[in-house]
């Protein structure tokens, strides 16, 4: 079983088509929702504070926006233990989406940098490549290994 | 009080640990913060009409809402656009959309770039502006001063008091801000003095500027209000161009304003105060350090080369240093004393200028705006002629003055 990095990491589909194949998706949901309960912070929407910025300064420098740092200090711990990744360009807003295209670029460059196994794809716009998209991805994910749907 | 709703578009703040920042500041001036919904059909719709081909989906978002608010399909009070710092994406669209909600609609609208050290209490005169001007309109509608009426200005650095009767300056009192609250009492009975009226003729008193809660407070004032729509009341009103477009700059001792001015109500705004460098305090620093009073600095510049000497820096104290090793080098106070105009107005134009339409007339008030090697390296920045009113350093006691006529009763 291996802990799999999803981009857009708020895609639910793409989380549940991982588990599905028996491996962990890392999301942004489950970064969220450990802020979120975490007690005794009082930082709404999402519980980041000031300091959350701070310690993106772990994948990004003081001279990147605070946002980006921010962003960073969710997504940075999550690549730190990607075992694989599975990256969809041009997704459609409904399927999964991330705010700020910085933060994206810097996401992609540091899988990649990893060197972990890498999955690009395109979104699939009909409803064949719909069906090659999902093939792709359970070819991906079974040879990773360790797994079972 | 009823609530104003301002409603944010934004990308980052959430990110930056400082929503809950804004949604503080807002709360503080009986203002709510809301985030304008829209399906997501009108998101793509929305900044592909607008026609700005950004990349981050935050900022297509906040395009969409934008338009929303712009089209009617949302109704807020007020707008407030947050983004980060640095980001080049973000100030490209942060500009355009704050231009766009200026142009196309009533919307009163401030920008603001943040850092994750943006607190509450450096938004609170922005949010409280905002409120201002959704809030009393009507009252910042106000052309004349009627009645007997005091207005008084604590700043930063100088507290200026006035008394105004029937639409004329009666008395003025002007001194260095030590103690807040005794600054303002020296500064009203100089004022009263001046006038030859006594502090219970008086039937209604506006504070503005950095004390103006503490001394608003302690002397009953009718009217509390930030010094961003007082200030720009007063410029108007004094420079008799309380119709039609106008761009107000006030150069302070603690941070500079930016405004665009219609019909006497400003539109959008900037504040800055990162760097005191760009401020009123560097040029007191340059005075002192070329041992002439600040009232001679202007004089002093106007006969300088400002270019002559290399003056090239954002912080007070490296600045000091460049004014240091110009004198060393042997050039003149006069070049001295202009470089160092230029290098503030320069600051002010580079950082927040930029921010705000300059429509003329271009009006400058404050203490910085009887420096005339001031005014000028504005002018020639800006490549106009830049209007000084008379009484333009009390422009924010008569600003209150003249908005506190609206409180008389029976007025």
């Amino acid at each position: 079983m291996a802990k799999v990095f999803i981009y857009p990491t708020t895609s639910l589909i793409l989380s549940d088509l991982v588990a599905r194949f028996g491996h962990t998706p890392l999301s942004a949901a489950l970064q969220i929702r450990e802020h979120i309960q975490s007690p005794g912070l009082e930082s709404p929407p999402l519980q980041i504070t000031p300091e959350d910025p701070k310690r993106g300064l772990k994948w990004a420098a003081v001279e990147v926006p605070s946002g980006v740092r921010g962003r960073m200090s969710l997504y940075g711990p999550m690549i730190d233990q990607a075992e694989a990744a599975i990256i969809i360009h041009d997704a459609d807003f409904s399927f999964g989406c991330m705010g700020c295209a910085r933060t994206n670029e810097l996401i992609q460059f540091l899988l990649r940098k990893s060197g972990i196994p890498v999955l690009d794809l395109r979104y699939p716009r009909t409803e064949e490549e719909g069906i090659e998209f999902v093939a792709a991805i359970k070819k991906f994910l079974e040879e990773l290994g360790g797994g079972g749907a | 009080m009823s609530l104003v709703r301002i409603a944010q578009l934004s990308c980052g703040p959430e990110y930056s640990g400082v929503q809950k920042e804004i949604d503080e500041a807002a709360r503080s001036v009986e203002a709510e913060i809301f985030f304008p919904d829209i399906r997501l059909a009108d998101i793509r719709q929305g900044f592909d009409l607008f026609g700005l081909d950004v990349r981050s989906p935050d900022l297509k978002l906040a395009i969409a809402r934008a338009r929303a608010l712009v089209e009617g399909k949302i109704e807020a009070d007020a707008v407030f656009i947050a983004t980060c710092f640095r980001c080049a994406e973000a100030a490209i669209v942060r500009n355009e959309l704050r231009r766009y909600i200026h142009e196309n609609s009533r919307l009163p609208v401030v920008s603001y770039s943040f850092t994750e050290r943006t607190t509450a209490g450096t938004l609170l005169t922005r949010m409280e502006a905002l409120t201002t001007i959704a809030r009393r309109r009507a009252l910042l509608a106000r052309e004349v001063q009627e009645g007997l009426t005091l207005g008084v200005d604590s700043g930063s650095s100088t507290t200026k008091a006035v008394i105004m009767q029937d639409n004329q300056i009666i008395g003025t009192g002007w001194l260095p801000t030590t103690a807040v609250l005794k600054s303002a009492e020296d500064a009203v009975d100089l004022a009263l003095k001046e006038a030859g009226v006594g502090r219970e003729e008086i039937q209604a008193t506006g504070t503005t500027g950095y004390g103006r809660f503490l001394v608003g407070e302690k002397m009953h004032a009718d009217l509390i209000q930030e010094e961003l729509t007082v200030n720009s009341k007063g410029a108007v009103y004094l420079a008799d161009t309380q119709h039609g477009p106008s761009t107000v700059i006030d150069i302070g001792g603690m941070d500079n304003k930016a405004i665009s001015v219609q019909d006497g109500i400003p539109g959008t705004f900037t504040m800055g105060g990162i760097c005191a460098g760009a401020s009123g305090r560097f040029l007191e620093m340059t005075a002192k350090r070329l041992g002439v009073d600040i009232t001679e600095l202007g004089p002093l510049a106007m006969r300088g080369m400002g270019r002559e000497v290399p003056m090239n820096s954002y912080c007070i104290v490296f600045g000091t240093q460049s004014l240091v090793n110009a004198l060393a080098a042997g050039s003149s106070p006069e070049d001295v004393a202009a470089a160092a105009c230029h290098s503030v107005a320069e600051q002010v134009f580079e950082q927040q200028l930029q921010e705000v339409d300059i429509k003329e007339p271009v009006i400058m008030v404050g203490g910085t705006s009887l420096i005339q090697g001031l005014v000028k390296a504005m002018g020639d920045l800006l490549q106009v002629e830049v209007v000084v009113p008379h009484h333009s350093q009390y422009i924010g006691a008569v600003g209150s003055a003249l908005l506190a006529s609206g409180f008389i009763k029976g007025s």
